[in-house]
């Protein structure tokens, strides 16, 4: 019997090594997987890279990876915020690598590894700083930039219900980088409110299929503290 | 002069977007739009982070932060309204679907050139979002900004100083004393406030504006 349930997050990161490209879903605190996040800052692994759409907010989630010093590199589309202190300050000391890439941009890259492709050509960013000393195409009167796709080790990402064949369904805007990232790692651990059982999740309705998804752990929204 | 305060802008943005667009309003100033669109009027509006029918804040007390906008505020959901992941809202940019985007601006070139997510400055950490994606994946892209820095310098300009968001792509800007259409021949004047003339308008901005005797008043 494949069963993808794994019982708790300490045991879901386990083997998250010094060193490896970590996929962390979420926009803000929406889809952060905060729990997973707090297992893998437990593990004492660093050096990490890290792919996520911000570069924290407040003392959670990515925020407090950046605050423990377990951070090589960030891969990101929007590091600077109110309350990214932590990246802020980590950034201003030289301790971290930033990574700017346009929030499509960001997409693209991580489903177009998902999805097998060497490249790609896109709109955005051409004739600015992000894509300075890139190779530039005009294909059909337009301008492109190439961009390569971006890949990790790990994805932790967070969904609504998933069961143990790995098959996962979002709520809201939590989906935000969920399912691409699911996509472009080689490991791909889902913490999710709910595992119910097989077919209980309408196949019709299912957002990220099993295939793409190697772990699944619940954390009951019970255990999930409120955003500030 | 009339000049027009910050929701008198929105409201005049406001008023070019028709039924059945599909419209991102960008962070800050241009999110104040929406608060002008008429109830009558069917318009979907998108925010990058994956939803399209977004609906207004929700009351205090019910807000769910899952369930927020691309400046990171809690909203709601329309009656139809969807959910989608990020590769699916940057391929409504990029592939053409959007009609509208508004956004702010640093500055703007008189030929569309938009500068609004780098100061440029050394000890700036830059940080861009979906304003690149933006800019230059929608079928229009408007700017609303005020026409003047405090140091009253024109930010609609001749070539823009601050790093680029995106060449050519601005098609229409709102400011609080003129509305103008940038294009490829260099920038039109559609309308000024009350009070101001055009040769006021060049002295001000420091450029050869073209003008059409027919430009109503905003």
């Amino acid at each position: 019997m494949i069963d993808k349930a794994i019982d708790g997050a300490a045991a879901a990161v386990a083997d998250i090594h010094d060193g490896a490209s970590v996929m962390i879903g979420g926009f803000g605190t929406a889809g952060m997987p905060d729990e997973l996040i707090d297992a893998l800052i437990a593990r004492g692994v660093g050096d990490l890279t890290i792919i996520n759409n911000n570069a924290g907010n407040g003392e959670h989630g990515v925020a407090a990876l950046i605050r423990e010093g377990r951070v090589r590199k960030i891969v990101c589309s929007f590091p600077r915020q109110s309350d990214s202190h932590h990246f802020d300050a980590a950034y201003r000391a030289g301790k971290i690598e930033l990574e700017l890439v346009p929030q499509g941009n960001l997409a693209a890259r991580i489903q177009a590894a998902g999805s097998g492709l060497g490249a790609i050509f896109t709109p955005t960013g051409y004739g600015t700083l992000l894509a300075e000393g890139k190779e530039v195409r005009e294909i059909d009167g337009r301008h492109y930039v190439l961009e390569y796709p971006i890949q990790a080790d790990f994805a932790l990402i967070k969904a609504h219900k998933g069961d143990r064949w790995g098959n996962l369904v979002f709520r809201k805007t939590a989906r935000n980088f969920g399912p691409i990232m699911a996509m472009a790692a080689k490991t791909t651990i889902a913490q999710v409110s709910q595992i119910v059982p097989l077919g209980d999740i309408d196949p019709e309705v299912v957002v990220t299929p099993g295939i793409f998804v190697q772990r699944v752990v619940e954390i009951s929204p019970a255990h999930i503290a409120v955003a500030a | 002069m009339n000049r027009l305060n910050r929701d008198q802008m929105a409201a005049r943005v406001a008023r070019d977007i028709p039924e059945g667009a599909y419209v991102n309003l960008g962070i800050g100033l241009p999110t104040k739009v929406a608060n002008y669109l008429p109830a009558e009027r069917e318009i979907f509006l998108q925010s990058e982070n994956g939803l399209l029918g977004m609906g207004p804040a929700p009351a205090p007390g019910e807000e769910d932060w899952e369930l927020i906008n691309a400046g990171k505020q809690a909203v709601t959901l329309l009656t139809g309204g969807c959910f989608f992941h990020h590769a699916d809202s940057f391929a409504m940019m990029r592939g053409g679907h959007l009609d509208i985007c508004v956004l702010g601006a640093f500055q703007v070139s008189v030929h569309g050139d938009l500068a609004n997510w780098h100061t440029g400055e050394p000890d700036a950490i830059p940080a861009v979002g979906g304003a690149m994606d933006l800019a230059i994946g929608a079928k229009q892209t408007f700017v609303m900004m005020e026409l003047l820095t405090k140091q009253g310098e024109s930010k609609l300009v001749e070539n823009c100083t601050y790093p680029l968001t995106g060449l050519g792509c601005v098609s229409r800007v709102y400011t609080d004393l003129a509305v103008f259409d940038l294009g490829p021949s260099g920038a039109r004047v559609v309308e000024m406030v009350e009070g101001l003339d055009i040769e006021e308008l060049r002295r001000i901005t420091g450029l050869d504006l073209a003008f059409t005797k027919a430009a109503e008043p905003v």
